[in-house]
């Protein structure tokens, strides 16, 4: 029985350091010192309406926007998730064949691979740097702008996100896309 | 090239760390001058628990504490996951959960396991996700800190483990506390999202709304990942950008993963006092980690078989489940790192692993002690160790003896035992549930990649691990009451079994070192330690091995 009444004297220390103190601690911090990310790295217009985040990618399907990744859960922010299915199944060459139509692949101009493989949370805001050139032609064509300002508009926002640690470039859909409103 | 680098920075890097760490771990659980400031925060925490927190326990005594205060862990978890609706800190009112769902996110979280059946966005409250979640975070990995403290002081020959309600607040306060601030404060920094505001509203570029939840991110992550926890606070864990925002949180998770598994060994040897045989043991922990690693990223670098057909230009791997962020060898790398330990987090979704690169997850499990859970890691290897010392005895014709104490029937029966359980829960329950409905009728995937999720989620509730083939349709209330009963019975039962073996060998008189005692701090036991490991790991499990993830290799991958 003592051992109880230990038990729950030791609870309240805990709840109160641990989940009280520790939280109030760091949720302080980070309001004082990195507020935007914070946050959630809200991006909003003129007006103050917000128009998604800066880490988390939104839906693009007309063909005057870059497009991300595919998702499984929709680029549903308040519900993520992966396809969950195995590598060898059946209903991820489904998609790819899906995904293939869409950007009008062929073998002769091979769709890159982060254009068919959803990411793990279904949120992944970035595209390879390749995959981003790839639909240049299309975004051109819907906006009628000359392909060489698209590139160079990629080839800027491109970065290797480990530094020397990591060879393939990324860029973020939604930056790209904004950057094309300018 | 890439993936070498990566590897050499968080396996080295968690490694160098370790060791001053394994340092502070002693002074802080196993103080050895009572006056100072151990003394100090010994008055301290004596205070906090009361009159009641008593004398130093033997054994028997120091379970029945541990056991006492996961009891009150349980029961407050529980209470606030059923009242999640009428409590504060709910901005997004979020609605009352089932009832066997209760059930098995309390036993996940109390064993330290961390498995999840719910989605946190979608269904926790701020107040569920911190004052349950966060704190059983906190005090499981304790409890684990705690048990391994006590059964090295056994093992040092002391009649008496210590006080359990000293040595969990020592592990809360003086170790995880001060590890977690300084983790959650590089998260801050790392742009890792840190707010008690709800989810927000967005109208896209083309104009659709997005619902985009938010949340107390920092704080609840430094000590997922500290902890050997692993729990996410959203339903995909760290792959999703705001619980792992970077290719540097990345890095600093995965650190974070391996980092106190490993000084956990060195607190072992340090109040054992033999550092030599902790290094043995690290070392064949160590090949065992980089064993798994090379074969983890060399399989994954195969491109994703679905796509093999079509023209799409694969030349960095399988993406299928992956951020693009982390770069290309970060998910398997962390898939391993995540299994070796009893942490669980993901970063990468290992459903859609290459099935072979989905083996390696599989047999970090089921081995269970390659630096393992907090604690608990050490604790396991122990179990190993007893069985190798055994085997070694018997083949040389000797008394088998460990650190000057002898090996005798009760200890290599309770050893056994606490194995013969693990690969009862695993195969028991994956027997079970692949041959009734309560299986069959939840996979995402079909043949033997659906036999690997049944495999896969059991042998993650016995690890208490928490990751999972996460297609499977888990939150069913066999599969809730199954794996909760598993994670709480695969817990508790090697903690109490090494504890029971510890303290009948601190009575055994201590025999004098000859030329004839087993040497426990050399090459060849490291080797009769490892051999011992693959043997056992691979006789129980193989069969399971090559009906899954074997299986969908051979007839898919050509």
């Amino acid at each position: 029985m003592t051992a109880f009444v230990t038990s729950l004297r030791l609870t309240a220390a805990t709840l109160l350091v641990c989940v009280g103190g520790y939280t109030t601690l760091i949720l302080v911090l980070a309001q004082l010192v990195t507020p935007h990310t914070a946050n959630g790295s809200l991006v909003t217009r003129a007006d103050g309406t917000v128009i998604g985040s800066e880490r988390i990618a939104q839906a693009f399907s007309e063909p005057r926007w870059f497009w991300p990744r595919p998702s499984a859960v929709g680029y549903n922010g308040a519900g993520a998730g992966g396809s969950n299915k195995s590598p060898t199944s059946a209903d991820l060459t489904e998609r790819g064949r899906q995904v293939v139509a869409a950007h009008g692949a062929t073998a002769a101009r091979p769709l890159p691979a982060d254009l068919a493989a959803a990411s793990g949370s279904g949120l992944d805001p970035h595209i390879t740097e390749a995959a981003a050139l790839y639909q240049i032609a299309r975004v051109a064509a819907a906006r009628g702008v000359p392909p060489d300002r698209l590139e160079r508009l990629v080839r800027e926002r491109a970065f290797a996100p480990g530094g020397f640690l990591t060879h393939e470039r990324i860029v973020s859909v939604l930056e790209l896309n904004l950057a094309l409103e300018r | 090239m890439d993936a070498i680098l990566l590897i050499l920075l968080i396996v080295g890097g968690a490694t160098a760390l370790s060791w001053p760490l394994g340092r502070y771990l002693r002074w802080a659980m196993d103080p050895v001058s009572l006056d100072g400031p151990a003394a100090r925060f010994d008055r301290l925490f004596r205070a906090i628990g009361g009159r009641t927190t008593g004398a130093d326990q033997d054994w028997k005594r120091y379970c029945i504490a541990l056991l006492a205060f996961n009891v009150v862990m349980f029961g407050v978890c529980f209470a606030v996951l059923a009242l999640q609706q009428w409590l504060p800190l709910n901005p997004d009112g979020k609605e009352a959960l089932e009832g066997s769902l209760i059930f098995n996110t309390t036993a996940s979280f109390t064993s330290n396991t961390n498995l999840q059946h719910y989605s946190g966005e979608v269904s926790l409250s701020y107040c569920s996700q911190l004052a349950a979640l966060m704190w059983l975070q906190f005090v499981s990995a304790a409890t684990g800190i705690a048990a391994l403290t006590a059964m090295a002081r056994g093992l040092a020959g002391r009649p008496v483990l210590g006080n359990f309600f000293v040595d969990v607040q020592r592990a809360t306060f003086l170790v995880l506390l001060p590890l977690a601030v300084v983790l959650a404060t590089a998260m801050v920094c790392g742009g890792m999202p840190m707010t008690l505001q709800g989810a927000v509203k967005a109208t896209t570029l083309e104009g659709v709304e997005q619902v985009i939840a938010r949340g107390p991110l920092a704080a609840f992550l430094a000590i997922k990942q500290l902890g050997t926890n692993g729990g996410g606070f959203f339903g995909p864990n760290s792959t999703h950008p705001f619980e792992n925002p970077s290719f540097f949180t990345n890095v600093l998770s995965t650190i974070a993963i391996v980092l106190l598994p490993m000084a956990s060994v060195w607190m072992f040897g340090r109040i054992v006092g033999r550092m030599r045989h902790a290094t043995v043991v690290f070392a064949v922990m160590m090949a065992l980690l980089l064993a798994k690693l090379a074969g983890a990223v060399a399989w994954e670098q195969a491109p994703t078989q679905a796509f093999a057909a079509l023209p799409i230009a694969q030349d960095i791997g399988n993406l299928e489940g992956k951020e693009l962020r982390f770069g290309a060898a970060a998910g398997p790398l962390w898939a391993v790192a995540t299994t070796c330990t009893s942490n669980g987090s993901v970063n990468c979704m290992h459903d859609s692993l290459n099935p072979l690169t989905g083996l390696v997850p599989l047999a970090g499990m089921w081995l269970n002690a390659t630096f393992g859970g907090v604690g608990v890691g050490m604790i396991n290897m122990f179990v190993y160790i007893v069985l190798a010392v055994f085997v070694a005895g018997m083949m040389v014709g000797r008394t088998p003896e460990y650190l000057q104490r002898r090996v005798e029937m009760r200890e290599v029966k309770l050893a056994v035992l606490a194995m013969f359980a693990h690969a009862l829960f695993i195969l028991g329950g994956t027997a079970l549930f692949a041959c009734t409905p309560w299986g069959t009728g939840t996979l995402n995937n079909v043949g033997a990649h659906g036999f690997s999720e049944i495999l896969y989620e059991f042998s993650s509730a016995s690890a208490n691990n928490g990751s999972g083939f996460e297609g499977l349709g888990d939150n069913t209330v066999p599969w809730n009451v199954a794996t909760g009963l598993v994670m709480l019975l695969a817990r508790y039962i090697p903690i109490v079994l090494p504890l029971a073996i510890a303290g009948s060998l601190a009575k055994r008189r201590a025999t004098a070192s000859s030329a004839g005692t087993l040497a426990v701090d050399t090459p060849t036991f490291g080797v009769m330690l490892l051999a011992t490991i693959l043997f056992l790991g691979a006789l129980t499990f193989f069969p399971a091995a090559a009906l899954g993830p074997i299986a969908e290799h051979l007839q898919f991958i050509k």
